[in-house]
């Protein structure tokens, strides 16, 4: 009997420590994944964030250092340079990323930095209990803001693909979410063609990943999943954002749908 | 050479291999220099990041990546590096930070100053940790202690600082720059792609109390091996003196400039001057006050040396100080005529210089 499916060979066998339904252990298994189909684990390089994927070298069997807390695309970048035939991703959440920091991500990107980032999207600070992230949707009830998110008092969702996809620096940005089967497999080609054009050095690549929450979100996973396409994906519009090898790329429409 | 430079060149001699920095006052001819010379060496690579946090962390990758790396600032941004500073401490990887001073707090002004003994020699960042720190006062030193710097960082792996001021970073002396150590280390902690081999990972987070309680005391193993074996420090017509001047890095060359002085007013004056602030030359001011019992610390700065070299005087010898904060730099015979009035008021001889 063939068989068609089966524990990714770099995952390692601990078990997550994330909660029922959260999208990290999926994009894991992505990268895990992609690694060994792409003949790549033995010259990638993994930045983990301060978050709750801060012990993803837990699970992937790459060499990873930790970054501190917004840090990634700078230590990435670091390391990048002197190693520059090495893939190398910084994995970051919504607050890492878009909000202590947005001044390594935007300038790592503006500098065409031959790295990727794996960018998950979950609208609010996961590890620390749910707060007001940069990408909590207006209205959004958080923590941090218990009536919800009022742009009066807290400003608007910051769309950093959107943003990004404007440095010339920017090679290939896509927003994609792990919501159901066909989005996963979708989010996988994504990821991959970001290592891709990493391996052709044509610059900076960024996956945005919508990114189920249920815990902090107050869902079921199910009804998380369902909120990504019902409510997530109007203030984030899935898609391929920017794409330096196809002149017309933009505005969010999906370069996979036939 | 003009002494930011000097850094640059000795850093690169050394075979510092990555530089990233963000402009401030009075350090930048040194990221100048690295612009124009480190990229022309293979290997090389400078950045201008966007800020000094960005500049640190950078660091902190090529150095885990596997070369000699540093970056540089003055005191407001030293501080923006602080978190990656014990980082690098908590991951046990080695890097040279250059701290020009200038005064503060605050922005301050762009004077020299030596505002930052505290930060640089008690860790800077949050945590339990040390920053070896080395403190030239001549050009030749800021050369020596370059190349220095980058084989402790690697002996120790940890990160070490070149603490000098504004006054060491503008100054120009002639300087010979010494052949390089043949370096020995290994290279296992690197993290360059675990090929076909196991995959490794380097941390700073260690959420079980033990285990971080252990990582503590595994760091302070390794700083008390520091404080056995690395303090350095220079004296200076001592041998007959009856009062020793405590300076260092700048306030240690107006020191030498106002005891010459004092001695031909027949003042039997010496000078101890710390070069490593950390670890603390305690042990050699221990000894020295079995001997002298009259103490004179000469700091820019509104006292804070002082306290380490109580701590190592243990009452055994009074201490005077004299603090010139702010920026400013007094000239020998200002300081001369401060240590005059304290020598000549123990020896019950008053007399202006």
């Amino acid at each position: 009997m063939k068989k068609v499916f089966s524990r990714p060979l770099y995952l390692k066998e601990n078990i997550f420590h994330y909660c029922a339904g959260c999208g990290h252990s999926i994009v894991h298994r992505l990268i895990a994944e992609l690694v060994d189909e792409m003949g790549i684990r033995g010259i990638t390089i993994g930045v983990p964030p301060a978050g709750c994927a801060v012990l993803a070298y837990n699970y992937l069997d790459i060499d990873m250092i930790e970054a501190q807390h917004g840090r990634g695309p700078a230590m990435a970048t670091g390391i990048k340079r002197v190693l520059p035939d090495r893939v190398v991703f910084s994995y970051q959440g919504d607050g890492d990323l878009a909000a202590i920091g947005i001044a390594e991500t935007f300038h790592a990107a503006n500098r065409g930095e031959n790295i990727t980032i794996v960018f998950i999207n979950n609208a609010v600070y996961g590890m620390t209990g749910g707060q007001m992230a940069p990408t909590t949707l207006m209205g959004q009830k958080t923590t941090t803001s218990p009536e919800g998110r009022s742009p009066a008092l807290d400003g608007y969702p910051v769309q950093i693909s959107e943003i990004l996809s404007h440095l010339p620096g920017a090679a290939y940005i896509e927003r994609c979410t792990v919501n159901s089967p066909a989005s996963i497999v979708k989010a996988k080609r994504a990821i991959k063609k970001a290592f891709q054009y990493q391996m052709e050095n044509r610059g900076f690549t960024m996956i945005e990943v919508l990114s189920p929450c249920p815990t902090n979100w107050k869902m079921s996973p199910i009804d998380s999943c369902r909120w990504i396409d019902e409510v997530m994906t109007k203030q984030f519009p899935l898609g391929v954002i920017k794409d330096i090898a196809k002149a017309d790329s933009g505005k969010g429409e999906d370069s996979h749908a036939g | 050479m003009q002494g930011n430079k000097i850094i640059g060149e000795a850093a690169i001699r050394a075979g510092c291999r990555f530089y990233a920095g963000y402009p401030i006052t009075p350090q930048n001819e040194l990221p100048e220099y690295m612009a124009e010379n480190l990229r022309k060496v293979e290997g090389g690579v400078f950045i201008q990041s966007e800020s000094e946090i960005a500049a640190i962390h950078m660091v902190t990758g090529a150095s885990a990546a596997g070369v000699r790396v540093m970056t540089s600032s003055s005191s407001p941004g030293i501080s923006l590096k602080q978190e990656g500073i014990s980082s690098m401490a908590a991951c046990e990887l080695p890097g040279v930070i250059v701290n020009i001073m200038r005064g503060g707090p605050g922005l301050g002004n762009i004077r020299p100053a030596q505002g930052d003994y505290f930060q640089a020699t008690r860790g800077g960042g949050h945590g339990d940790y040390r920053t070896i720190v080395l403190a030239p006062a001549t050009c030749q030193e800021l050369a020596d202690l370059t190349m220095d710097a980058f084989d402790l960082a690697d002996d120790y792996r940890t990160p070490v600082m070149i603490l000098a001021d504004g006054m060491m970073g503008q100054m120009m002396e002639p300087v010979v720059f010494k052949e390089p150590k043949p370096r020995h280390y290994p290279e296992s902690y690197k993290l360059q792609g675990a090929g076909a081999g196991k995959s490794k990972f380097i941390r700073g987070l260690i959420l079980d109390q033990l285990e971080m309680e252990e990582h503590n005391w595994k760091l302070e193993r390794k700083y008390q091996v520091i404080v056995q074996r690395e303090p350095r420090h220079e004296t200076f017509k001592l041998d007959d003196a009856d009062m020793a001047i405590v300076a260092y890095g700048t306030a240690a060359r107006v020191a030498k400039g106002a005891i010459n002085r004092l001695r031909n007013e027949g003042m039997m004056i010496g000078l101890v001057r710390p070069i490593t602030l950390w670890p603390f030359p305690t042990q050699a001011l221990r000894h020295l006050s079995e001997r002298i019992k009259e103490f004179f610390v000469f700091e820019m700065s509104t006292g804070q040396m002082v306290e380490d070299v109580r701590l190592a005087l243990q009452g055994y010898a009074n201490i005077d100080f004299h603090g010139r904060p702010g920026g400013v730099v007094p000239t020998p015979v200002e300081l001369a005529n401060v240590i005059a009035r304290t020598y000549q008021k123990k020896n019950g001889n008053m007399k202006q210089l």
